[in-house]
């Protein structure tokens, strides 16, 4: 029981850091960067996503028995779909100018790499509540990441964040970092940081891994 | 006329599908290394669109209309089916491109680029001619796009490039450079 | 789906081994069953979500209709068929309508025209008030814009700049002039650091009108208010 748990816990955490579907695998670039002008637009979208991919973790993990091996990407593909139109409809009736904002992107998301590896790669190998964690571990992450950028580029582009206006009238906006030029560059950057931080990780752990040499 | 002209300008440098609309990054990403190989899937992409722009027009006039719903799934269905219809076509029949264009064929049905033409040209309310010259000026501005980027990365790889920088968080940067001195061409049809 | 994917090695070690040739007819109802579960799923969310969806497309359209015809408080849907503008209740996708604004009373006040064209970036869509029997724009609404944020999105910010739209004359035509040089009636003056947006908004209207001026009937001649099409009135009142 304690390892299942320790397990779930695992699927759940390596999509936030580990295994960061943007930051480290690179994948969905193209809702992440187009979206994120603002943190809210930059929140609906990563809702959205979160809600297809752990709704489509599920129902693949749940019938990976029926889907033959051969028809199998088109099933995902069929389900994805299913989730991201009810996504789309659910957020024009809710919130149509967010909606009106995100436009195409929201269909979009039927192509977002990130999803249907996840089926591929995951969902259907492994158990409903393993798929399940894992899917919520990687939204988070793409959430997670979506944010960043969002606030990054909202706070820099436009001085304010979901809205709010933080610095008052005298702040002169770095309008760039809202156009699309920005949302290359921040990200640019922010996976520089990344970088970094896993360079100085690994060699942290040799540091650490020669010294116990020289002790022992 | 003038406005076939606007929407072929648009899509083409104005509102590049990579630069400003950040679409099809994924291939624009990486299998943007050579030039040459970046040329050939730029205009293998080109043709798929056009194709795409073809089928969604007839959705839109024959199914659409009478289950404006089912957009979506109909789109990606045939998007798949068409790829996969012209990979075996190409096979069949030039077996030498199909060599050259190698993986990059099946990779085009996972470009977002082409969705999102079958998308924003239903929502535009585009017709035939309007749809095919849209496909036509963002297949060759993702073609530009990504030749841009091969060639400036063929270059980057001859640098003294610090190793902590090089690889994606690079790409990104040039790329970003690359929108900005795209976004020169912002005004270019209104100035008259 | 193809021989490639086939030779895609066994799934995993939890999924247990299916009979590696499923038969065709199998895979065929597999992927039926599963469109048509989709189906059904895509169909009911389109079903329970269309009335609001609905409901907020005319309330966003009637916001703009009553800002652009100060002084309306009900509208009605015309197309233009066979040389006559009709009042018309269907929305059919490929027809260019424009809406016609009443005051409480059932009279006429103007007409709320759409217009789109190329901007500094992307296409602009706009919404504008026409009055007849003056020959005047009364009011400019822009509906979809991706201009330069700071610069360019001034022509629906800049109070200023929409204010020029509020009693423009459109003979003989809209002219944009330097900002602060408005001097005749129907001048507007342009934004600083954004002319080339203030000029498209401009160049829209003066094409839209080349289009729909001629169609218009005589002033005093507009079609009268169907009692038929108040329902979004209706509602409208009891919203606000």
């Amino acid at each position: 029981m304690d390892k299942t748990q320790n397990q779930a816990y695992e699927e759940f955490i390596k999509g936030i850091w580990r295994e960061n579907p943007v930051f480290v695998q690179v994948l969905g670039m193209c809702p992440m960067l187009a979206v994120t002008n603002s943190a809210i637009n930059a929140f609906a979208m990563g809702g959205a996503t979160f809600f297809v991919l752990v709704g489509s973790s599920f129902l693949v993990a749940s019938f990976k028995n029926l889907i033959r091996k051969q028809v199998r990407i088109s099933s995902f593909i069929i389900i994805i779909a299913t989730f991201v139109t009810v996504a789309d409809y659910t957020l024009e009736a809710l919130v149509p100018t967010v909606h009106k904002e995100l436009g195409a992107f929201i269909p979009l998301i039927v192509a977002n790499c990130m999803i249907l590896g996840r089926q591929e790669a995951f969902a259907s190998k492994n158990t409903i509540s393993m798929a399940v964690m894992d899917a919520i571990g990687m939204a988070a992450g793409f959430m997670l990441a979506l944010l960043t950028l969002g606030s990054v580029r909202e706070i820099l582009g436009n001085g304010s964040l979901f809205g709010v206006d933080l610095f008052g009238p005298d702040f002169e906006p770095w309008i760039i970092m809202i156009l699309p030029p920005g949302g290359f560059l921040t990200l640019g950057l922010i996976l520089l940081v990344f970088n970094w931080f896993t360079v100085k990780k690994a060699q942290f752990i040799d540091k650490v891994a020669a010294a116990e040499r020289s002790s022992s | 006329m003038d406005n076939l002209f606007w929407i072929f300008i648009s899509a083409l440098l104005i509102n590049n599908f990579v630069l400003a609309y950040f679409l099809g990054l994924c291939p624009f990403l990486g299998v943007s290394g050579k030039l040459d190989t970046a040329f050939r899937l730029g205009l293998a992409t080109t043709f798929v669109l056009l194709i795409t722009a073809l089928c969604a027009w007839f959705l839109n006039t024959y199914v659409l209309i009478y289950a404006p719903y089912l957009d979506l799934i109909s789109f990606i269905v045939v998007i798949a089916s068409t790829v996969q219809f012209i990979e075996m076509l190409i096979k069949k029949f030039s077996p030498t491109l199909f060599r050259a264009l190698g993986i990059f064929l099946p990779l085009i049905t996972t470009n977002c680029a082409i969705l999102f033409l079958a998308i924003s040209a239903t929502n535009r309310g585009y017709g035939l001619a309007e749809g095919l010259v849209f496909a036509l000026g963002a297949g060759i501005g993702f073609t530009l796009a990504m030749v841009l980027l091969a060639g400036l990365r063929e270059e980057a790889e001859l640098s003294d490039v610090p190793a902590l920088i090089k690889g994606t968080a690079m790409n990104l940067i040039i790329a970003g450079i690359l929108s900005m001195a795209f976004m020169g061409f912002a005004g270019l049809f209104s100035s008259t | 789906m193809t021989a490639e994917s086939e030779t895609v090695g066994s799934a995993g070690p939890q999924m247990p081994e299916i009979v590696p040739e499923s038969p065709t007819i199998r895979l065929v109802v597999t992927l039926a069953l599963a469109g048509l579960i989709s189906g059904i799923a895509i169909m009911g969310i389109y079903e329970v979500t269309l009335p609001t969806i609905t409901a907020n497309k005319a309330r966003v359209l009637r916001e703009g209709v009553f800002k652009v015809l100060p002084g309306a408080n009900r509208l009605q849907k015309l197309i233009y068929v066979d040389g006559d503008l009709a009042p018309t209740a269907d929305t059919r996708k490929d027809e260019q309508p424009i809406y016609a604004g009443y005051d409480m009373d059932g009279s006429f006040v103007g007409y709320a025209i759409p217009g789109a064209g190329p901007g500094f970036q992307d296409t602009i869509g706009l919404l504008y008030g026409f009055k007849p029997n003056t020959r005047q724009v009364i009011g400019m609404e822009v509906l979809e814009s991706k201009e330069t944020p700071g610069l360019g999105d001034k022509i629906y910010k800049d109070a200023e700049f929409v204010a020029n739209f509020r009693q423009l004359s459109i003979e003989p035509e809209i002219v944009t002039v330097k900002k602060g040089k408005k001097s005749a009636a129907n001048e507007v003056d342009a934004i600083t650091g954004a002319t080339i947006s203030s000029k498209a908004i401009v160049r829209i209207i003066n094409e839209t009108n080349d289009i729909w001026l001629s169609r218009l009937p005589e002033p005093g001649a507009e079609p009268p208010l169907l009692e038929v099409q108040t329902e979004a009135a209706e509602s409208a009142k009891t919203v606000d």
